[in-house]
């Protein structure tokens, strides 16, 4: 499989990455290098393989059920939570308005 | 007094405890040799007064007969990656410009907890993506290391660790952190003559570290020599209930257990990893190695790793995946840069935002990550890459029936020099080939130093071990470290 133009420029607005007709042009190519590589893995037999997602055992841990059971991811820290937003205000982030 | 900065971690944490020099005079001297270093570019931040804190406590413990912690009076580096409370962390990418930590990594608090206390920040492959220290937003991070032909050519560190291994390669700092996804902390520490180990997926807690691709994404330690990584992995990690991938298992003390001897130890030299295009003098070092783990003792088989072919493409279809998904997050609200041209919308400033912050290779492999999780490619690219990586972990589970170790050669070439390979992607890619199966099975691997490379550059052997058992690959380090007499160093033209 290969990507065009216009596939890279669809890619670019699902990542959520402004690029330029220049670079889309120049993505075109290395991302088809690249994708050529990789189907390489077509040729493996999978049959009865399950996909491998995590390399360890994952299981669900609950915490405890009380407030701050740890103080690093507990909550009243709201002006940390803040402390690196671009823009915050009123206590919350503030964005671009969204509502045309 | 000999120079403080040619002593490693052990020596330090000793020489402290015997009060042979004060934790001061130590963290001093690495200081002084931090800030002369600035041609390396490996430190971006300088935090003296951390070191001098962490030192001068150490002092004062010692004064009044206490106790020292394990790495009491051993300054060391940090890579930007992990969070470090009020210091800033960017993942070297324009990105995260600003970003000041509120909180301490696990790893990082553990290590100050142990009484090691940090020099700086340290360059690296922006979020981690790159094998040669040259994808930073700050500038590539020059190895000490030159050709022996007498050239000036500026050389890589590898990646994406580079201020790491260029740092404790140049004794700015007896140890410092790396992490590695597919290789970031074994390339690198190979290209610069030091050990580097990373542990059993999971033996670290990511929390606080800046995630890549968190199926793949370990800590471990970066020092001199084996015993070194040893007594700094040992204060790295242990089980974390804020990372629910951290392995809920005791951490043994792997410096006490160290032992050369491999008396009843099977080693595997795997035959897929003879992949054309090798040089010459890595396979013959590689054969060396095998002998000398032979002197120590061990048996020495050849095995089969059917897959490893696989293992490098499989790689670049899961951890693009990962980071495309990890790295959504980076949006222009909550830290780090915002891009917001005139008049633009909520989803305008998150296209600007990212097309300013992130570096070229970064969106290469977010577009490709992209990609192959879209509807209609997904089983065909990312399914199929994770049955192969099951495959790949089958193969080595497999293949402990035969062998409790694997050796193999860390990385396919010796360090190269900067922009000599950086033109193309897919290359580059290719220089983690020995070092991604195990990443992709979770599984320990460490680089040691075996020798140099005609063109006067170092070479690393990596050894692999089981799940659980870096014991087993510290062992097999230490037996090469003891025969290969690596005491090569590179000159200081910085």
């Amino acid at each position: 499989m290969s990507v065009d133009k216009e596939q890279v420029r669809k890619i670019a607005g699902l990542a959520r990455i402004a690029m330029s007709d220049g670079e889309i042009d120049a993505l075109v190519p290395e991302l088809n290098n690249i994708l050529g590589w990789v189907e390489q893995l077509g040729e493996v037999d999978v049959t009865g393989i399950a996909p491998m997602a995590s390399v360890i055992p994952s299981k669900t841990l609950l915490r405890e059920d009380v407030i701050n059971a740890d103080p690093q991811t507990g909550g009243n820290v709201r002006d940390k939570v803040l402390a690196n937003a671009p823009v915050a205000e009123h206590g919350f982030f503030a964005v671009p308005k969204v509502i045309e | 007094m000999s120079d403080l900065t040619d002593l490693g971690i052990k020596a330090i944490r000793d020489g402290v405890r015997g009060g042979e020099f004060s934790a001061r005079e130590v963290a001093e001297a690495h200081i002084d040799k931090v800030a002369a270093a600035k041609p390396l570019n490996a430190f971006l931040i300088e935090t003296p007064d951390h070191a001098l804190a962490a030192a001068d406590s150490a002092d004062k413990a010692k004064a009044a007969g206490e106790e020292l912690a394990p790495l009491a009076g051993v300054p060391i580096g940090m890579k930007d990656l992990f969070c470090t409370k009020g210091v800033m962390a960017r993942s070297c990418s324009k990105i995260l410009e600003g970003f000041t930590p509120q909180y301490e990594s696990t790893v990082s608090g553990k290590l100050f907890a142990s009484g090691a206390g940090m020099l700086g920040k340290l360059n690296m492959d922006q979020f981690a993506m790159g094998s040669s220290n040259e994808t930073s937003a700050y500038g590539n991070v020059v190895s000490p290391w030159r050709r022996g032909d007498g050239s000036a050519t500026q050389m890589s560190p590898g990646g994406s660790s580079g201020g790491s291994s260029s740092a404790v390669s140049a004794r700015l700092c007896p140890g410092a952190t790396g992490t590695d996804t597919g290789g970031s902390i074994r390339q690198p520490a190979a290209f610069t003559g030091i050990s580097g180990i990373k542990p059993t997926y999971g033996r670290c807690s990511r929390w606080g570290i800046i995630s890549f691709a968190s199926s793949l994404d370990q800590a471990g330690s970066m020092a001199r020599d084996v015993t070194d990584c040893a007594i700094m992995l040992e204060a790295m990690a242990g089980y974390d209930p804020k990372d629910a991938t951290s392995l809920d298992a005791p951490v043994p003390d792997w410096e006490a257990a160290l032992s050369g001897d491999l008396k009843g130890k099977r080693v595997g030299i795997p035959k897929e990893y003879r992949v054309d295009g090798t040089p010459a003098e890595i396979n013959h070092l590689w054969d060396k190695a095998a002998a000398w783990l032979k002197d120590a003792g061990a048996e020495v088989v050849e095995v089969s790793l059917p897959h490893t072919q696989y293992a490098l493409p499989a790689y670049y279809i899961i951890a693009p995946a990962e980071a495309s998904s990890n790295l959504a997050r980076y949006d222009g609200v909550r830290y780090g840069a915002r891009e917001l041209p005139d008049g633009a919308g909520l989803q305008d400033m998150y296209a600007a935002t990212r097309a300013a912050g992130f570096g070229d290779e970064v969106k290469r492999r977010i577009m490709i990550g992209t990609y192959v999780l879209s509807a209609g490619f997904y089983d065909a690219y990312y399914t199929q890459a994770q049955k192969v990586r099951a495959l790949i972990a089958r193969d080595f589970d497999r293949v402990w029936e035969q062998c409790d170790v694997i050796l193999t050669p860390t990385a396919p070439s010796a360090s190269f020099g900067l922009g000599e390979k950086s033109d193309d992607p897919l290359a580059m890619y290719l220089n983690d080939v020995f070092a991604v199966p195990a990443s992709l099975a979770g599984l320990p691997a460490m680089s040691v130093p075996g020798g140099l490379s005609n063109e006067g550059l170092p070479l690393g052997l990596q050894i692999i071990g089981k799940a659980m058992d870096e014991q087993g690959v510290l062992n097999a380090g230490l037996a090469i470290e003891q025969r290969a007499g690596f005491t090569a160093r590179p000159e200081q033209w910085w």
